[in-house]
C-alpha cells in the first residue's frame, strides 16, 4: 500500500486531505518503544486484519487540527459500521466521538478488509479498530512522555491533549507527533481502555450519519456530481443467453443530437450529457431491440418439483451416518424457498473516469479491492491503476449490482476519456439482473426415541451458489459477457453457503447431512444469511413438530434438548417475555430459534399473527431475544435486529421472483411486492449483553429464525402446516 | 423556461416540459433529498409535497407544476438550518437504516400530520403505505412519526 500511495501522488492520501482543508501529520517511526508493562495484555495476537495491515498509518491519522481519522475497509451500507468504529475509536483514544472522523474503503487509502459481508463488520473492523487506536494512544503517550522525560504511565490523553500527570505540562497530539512521514507498526501487547470505565462503547448511538440523511444531503453514490459528467443508461437483452440482431446504424438515427450510442459486442450503452434525455432515449432504443430465446426450461410454477432433477449428484456429505436402528416416531418435510431478491431501494449506480492512464471508480460495492482485481483483469491493467473508492448505497444486504453498474461506467470511462460517466440502473434492470438469493428446497426427516430424544436426523439440501462476488475472474462482473471479448465466470462461487445452518443445534444421536448443488436457471448470489433462512425454516418447523407431538412447551423443548447455555438464556428470556401472551380465535403465536453459522450469534424468536378467513395473515407482534456476545452499540444493534425480521417476514409472506427460462418478469414492485406499512408488528426486542464476550455480528442472526416463527404461529392459528415459501394460505374458513 | 417555486424561491428551469420533477430537483438545483428509486410511481423515494400534498416527482413533468408551490426535504428545515419537528424526530429516533427511503417517509410524515395532526397508528400506517423500505426501518420510523406528533 506505500508502494501505492508513492505511485499515486495525485491521488494518494495527502491530497485528499488536503481537499478536507487539513494537513496530514504522520506517525513518526521512532526507534522502538519499550511499554512499560503494566496491566495484563488483553490479547496475544494482533486481530487478523492487523496483522494484514500492521502499519498503524493505514488505520488511523491525527490530522492538523488535532481531529483523528480512521481508516475502515468496510462500507457503510445502512448497518451502522461507521457509528460502531466511530464509538470503538473515540473510546481507545479517550476523545469526543465528534473528534473522530470514519473514513470508508477506498483502495487509495484504508486497508484491505476483503468484503463488508457475512456480519463480519464490527468482529473484523471495529475490533482491529481498537487495537489500532489503543496502540495510537499508548504511541502518542510515549512520545510525549519521551520528550518530557517521564514514563508512559506519568502521562495521559484526553481529548487530543496529552498531560502529564501534573497537569503542568500538555501538548497536543498533532503536535506531538511532530509532521514526520514514516509510520510504526502496531505491535503486541497493547492495552485497552478496561470495559467498565467505557463512555460510548455499549450506549445507544445515532448512526453517524443521521443528520446527513435526514437534511437530505447529497449522500449516496447515486448524489455524486462532478463537472461535465456523461449520464448513462444500458441497453441489455432481457436475459442472459437471448440473441437478437442489433442494427447499430438504425439504432444510430434515432439518437437524438449530443447522445451517443456506445456498442461493444453485446454490450450497448446510451451517452450524454442531459440525463433525462438518455433516459427518455434508452426507453425508445429499449423498445427497438428486439431480443429472442428459445429455452425455457423451467419456470417459477414448476421449480420446485424440477430442482431435484437439475441437481447434481451429492457434491457434500458432512456427518455421513445415521443409524437406522435408533429411530422412533418420524417427522418429515420437503421445504421450498424460491429465488429472493435483495431489492435494494436505489437502484445501482457506478461512476467512472479514464485519464492518463488511471482508473478512479466510485462504487457501492461490497469490496473494493476484490472488485479493482475483476476490473484490473476486465482491462488488464495493473491494478495500481485503478483506485476504487467505496460510496454509500441503498441497504441490499448481499452482493447486490453496486459492482456491475461500476464495471458498466468503467467500461464507458475507457471509451469516453477524460469525462466522468455515471450509469444508474433502472427499477426493471435491478430487478431483472442482479444476483439473487438462491432456490432451495430442503428434505428433512427426523425421529424421536421412547424417552423424547432426537435420535436420528437426515436432511438434503438442493441449491444453487449462495455467492459469486467479484474477484479476480473478470466473469463475475455482468457485463463482462456481453463484451466483443467476452469473460464468462469461471466456477460456481461459494456453494457452501447453501448448508449454512442445515445440521440442527440440538443434541442429535445420529445426524446425516447431503447437499446437492442444483443448478439454476438464474443468476445468484449472496443474500443476507444465505442458505441459512431456508434450512433453520426447515429445522425450526420439524421442532415444532417434534413438540407438539409430545405435548411439550415449544420453549421448554427447545431447552431440553440444547446444551448450549447461551442458547438456553435467550430461550427461557423469550419464554418470560411471552408466557402471559394470550391468543384469540384466528390467531397464534410461534417460536423459533437459531444460532448464526452455528458460531456466532444467538437469537430466539416468537411471532403473533393472525389470519384472515381469506387467508391473509396480519402480523401483530413480534419478540426476539439476542446475544451477540458484547454489543457496541444497542440502537444500532435494535435496529438490524428489527430490520432483519421484517425483512425476512417480507421473503416468508410476500416475496418469490418469477421467470420464464432465465428471463426474470418480475420486473417492478407491483410484479414483486413487499411487505410495507400496514401489515409492520410491534416489537420487543431484548439485547442479552454479554461485555466479556467477543462481539458477533448481529446483522444477520435474526433473519434464519423468522419464517419458521410465522408458520409455525400460522399452525398455532389454523392447524394448518406450512413447508412452501411464501406463505400461501387458501381462504381458510 | 419554465419557472417553478420551490421551497420558496423562484427557479427558472431550462429543461424541456416533459422533464419529470426528479431530474431537475437533482441535475438542475442541486437538492438530492428526493431520491431515484423506480420512475414509476411504486416506491415513494422521490416524495415532495405540491401546495402541502405529497406527489411522486419522477412521474411528475415539470410543465405539470404550474405556480403551485414544490416543497422538498431541503425546504423543510428554516433558512438557519434548523431542522423542522419531523426532521428532528426522525434524527432522534434514528428512522433511518441505509436512509434511501428516508426523505420519502418524512415528506410523507410531514404531508400527513399537516392534514391529520394527531393521527391514530392505522391512519399512519395507512398514509405511510406507499413509501417502501427494503431495511426494516419502518418501526423506527412509527416511533419518529409519534414523536413528531408529541
Ligand atoms: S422513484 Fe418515484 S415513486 Fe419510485
Ligand atoms: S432505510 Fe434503507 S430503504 Fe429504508
Amino acid at each position: 500500500m506505500k508502494d501505492l500511495l508513492k505511485s499515486l501522488p495525485i491521488e494518494g492520501r495527502r491530497s485528499f486531505v488536503k481537499q478536507l482543508g487539513t494537513l496530514m501529520v504522520s506517525f513518526p517511526l521512532t526507534s522502538p518503544i519499550l511499554w512499560p508493562s503494566y496491566g495484563p495484555v488483553q490479547e496475544e495476537k494482533l486481530p487478523r486484519t492487523l496483522q494484514r495491515n500492521p502499519s498503524l498509518g493505514a488505520w488511523l491519522q491525527v490530522t492538523e487540527d488535532n481531529r483523528v481519522q480512521v481508516f475502515t475497509g468496510k462500507i457503510e451500507l445502512g448497518q451502522s459500521i461507521k457509528t460502531v468504529i466511530r464509538q470503538v475509536a473515540a473510546e481507545e483514544l479517550s476523545m469526543e466521538m465528534e473528534q473522530v472522523e470514519v473514513i470508508m474503503a477506498n483502495t487509495a487509502m484504508t486497508p484491505n478488509e476483503g468484503y463488508t459481508a457475512g456480519s463480519g463488520s464490527v468482529k473484523g473492523s471495529a475490533i482491529a479498530v481498537r487495537y489500532a487506536a489503543a496502540f495510537a494512544r499508548m504511541h502518542l503517550c510515549s512520545l510525549a512522555g519521551n520528550q518530557w522525560g517521564l514514563e508512559r504511565k506519568d502521562v495521559h490523553l484526553d481529548n487530543g491533549t496529552i498531560f502529564s500527570k501534573d497537569k503542568k505540562r500538555s501538548i497536543s497530539i498533532a503536535n506531538v507527533l511532530g509532521g514526520q512521514q514514516s509510520e510504526v507498526e502496531v505491535t503486541m501487547p497493547i492495552e485497552l481502555i478496561p470495559k467498565r470505565k467505557y463512555r460510548f462503547v455499549g450506549r445507544p448511538n445515532v448512526s453517524y450519519d443521521i443528520e446527513q440523511i435526514v437534511r437530505g444531503e447529497p449522500y449516496f453514490i447515486q448524489d455524486l456530481v462532478f463537472p461535465q459528467m456523461l449520464h448513462a443508461r444500458i441497453l441489455r437483452p432481457p436475459a442472459p443467453n437471448w440473441n437478437g440482431n442489433i442494427d447499430v446504424a438504425k439504432l444510430k438515427l434515432l439518437l437524438p443530437e449530443g447522445l451517443e450510442l456506445f456498442v461493444d459486442g453485446k454490450m450497448l450503452a446510451i451517452v450524454g450529457a442531459d440525463e433525462y434525455t438518455v433516459v427518455k432515449t434508452h426507453r425508445r432504443l429499449d423498445r427497438e431491440l428486439k431480443w429472442h430465446s428459445d429455452e425455457v426450461s423451467v419456470t417459477d410454477r414448476t421449480l420446485s418439483e424440477k430442482m431435484k432433477e437439475m441437481s447434481t449428484e451429492e457434491v457434500e456429505v458432512i456427518s455421513p451416518t445415521v443409524k437406522e436402528d435408533l429411530a422412533g416416531a418420524t417427522f418429515e418435510g420437503t421445504f421450498f424457498k424460491p429465488y429472493i431478491l435483495h431489492g435494494a431501494m436505489g437502484p445501482a449506480c457506478g461512476v467512472a473516469k479514464f485519464d492518463m492512464d488511471l482508473l478512479e471508480v466510485w462504487t457501492h460495492s461490497q469490496g473494493v479491492f476484490p472488485f479493482r482485481a475483476a476490473l484490473a483483469s476486465l482491462f488488464s491493467m495493473p491494478a495500481e491503476r485503478i483506485i476504487v473508492k467505496g460510496e454509500a448505497g441503498a441497504g441490499c444486504f448481499g452482493h447486490s449490482s453496486a459492482d456491475d453498474a461500476a464495471a458498466d461506467a468503467a467500461i464507458l470511462a475507457h471509451a469516453f476519456r477524460g469525462r466522468h460517466v455515471r450509469v444508474q440502473w433502472t427499477r426493471q434492470q435491478e430487478h431483472q439482473w442482479e444476483a439473487m438469493g438462491s432456490a432451495i428446497k430442503i428434505d428433512v426427516k427426523a425421529t424421536l426415541n421412547d424417552q423424547g430424544e432426537i435420535v436420528t436426523w437426515e436432511s438434503e439440501v438442493r441449491t444453487d451458489s449462495h455467492s459469486t462476488r467479484p474477484n479476480k475472474d473478470p466473469g463475475t462482473l455482468l457485463s463482462a459477457r456481453y463484451l466483443s471479448k467476452p469473460f464468462y465466470m469461471k466456477g460456481k462461487g461459494y456453494i457452501r453457503g447453501g448448508h449454512r445452518n442445515a445440521e440442527p443445534y440440538y443434541r442429535i444421536a445420529s445426524n446425516k447431512l447431503v447437499a446437492h448443488h442444483f443448478q439454476g436457471p438464474l443468476r445468484v448470489s449472496s443474500l443476507r444469511s444465505l442458505g441459512a433462512f431456508a434450512n433453520v425454516f426447515a429445522i425450526e418447523t420439524i421442532i415444532d413438530k417434534m413438540s407438539r407431538y409430545l405435548g411439550e412447551h415449544p420453549i421448554d423443548f427447545r431447552t431440553k434438548r440444547l446444551d448450549d447455555e447461551r442458547a438456553i438464556a435467550v430461550l427461557e428470556r423469550l419464554k418470560e417475555q411471552t408466557i402471559n401472551e394470550k391468543t384469540a380465535e384466528r390467531e397464534g403465536l410461534g417460536y423459533a430459534f437459531g444460532r448464526y453459522k452455528n458460531t456466532d450469534g444467538y437469537c430466539a424468536l416468537a411471532t403473533k399473527l393472525s389470519v384472515s378467513v381469506n387467508g391473509d395473515v396480519t402480523l401483530i407482534k413480534c419478540w426476539a431475544v439476542v446475544d451477540v456476545g458484547e454489543v457496541m452499540n444497542p440502537l444500532g444493534l435494535e435496529m438490524q435486529v428489527e430490520g432483519a425480521i421484517l425483512q425476512a417476514c417480507s421473503w416468508t409472506l410476500k416475496e418469490s421472483v418469477t421467470f420464464e427460462g432465465n428471463a426474470v418478469s418480475c420486473a417492478d414492485w407491483n410484479a414483486y411486492p413487499i411487505l410495507r406499512f400496514g401489515n409492520v408488528p410491534d416489537f420487543d426486542i431484548t439485547i442479552l449483553d454479554q461485555p466479556q464476550e467477543q462481539p458477533l455480528g448481529g446483522g444477520e442472526l435474526a433473519t434464519p429464525p423468522t419464517p419458521a416463527s410465522i408458520t409455525n404461529a400460522i399452525f398455532d392459528a389454523l392447524g394448518l402446516r406450512i413447508y412452501s415459501l411464501p406463505v400461501k394460505i387458501q381462504s381458510h374458513p | 423556461m419554465i419557472t417553478l417555486r420551490i421551497n420558496g424561491e423562484e427557479l427558472i428551469t431550462s429543461a424541456s416540459p416533459d422533464t419529470p420533477l426528479l431530474y431537475v430537483l437533482r441535475n438542475e438545483f442541486q437538492l438530492f433529498a428526493a431520491k431515484f428509486g423506480c420512475g414509476m410511481g411504486q416506491c415513494g423515494s422521490c416524495a415532495v409535497l405540491i401546495d402541502g400534498e405529497i406527489r411522486y416527482s419522477c412521474l411528475l413533468p415539470v410543465a405539470a407544476i404550474g405556480t403551485k408551490s414544490v416543497r422538498t426535504v431541503e425546504g423543510l428545515s428554516t433558512m438557519e438550518g434548523d431542522l423542522h419537528p419531523v426532521q428532528q424526530a426522525f434524527m432522534e429516533e434514528n428512522a433511518a437504516q441505509c436512509g434511501y427511503c428516508t426523505s420519502g417517509m418524512m415528506i410523507a410524515t410531514v404531508a400527513l400530520l399537516e392534514e391529520i395532526p394527531q393521527p391514530e397508528d392505522e391512519q399512519i400506517q395507512a398514509a405511510l403505505k406507499g413509501q417502501l423500505c427494503r431495511c426494516g426501518s419502518h418501526p423506527r420510523v412509527m416511533k419518529a412519526v409519534k414523536r413528531a406528533i408529541l
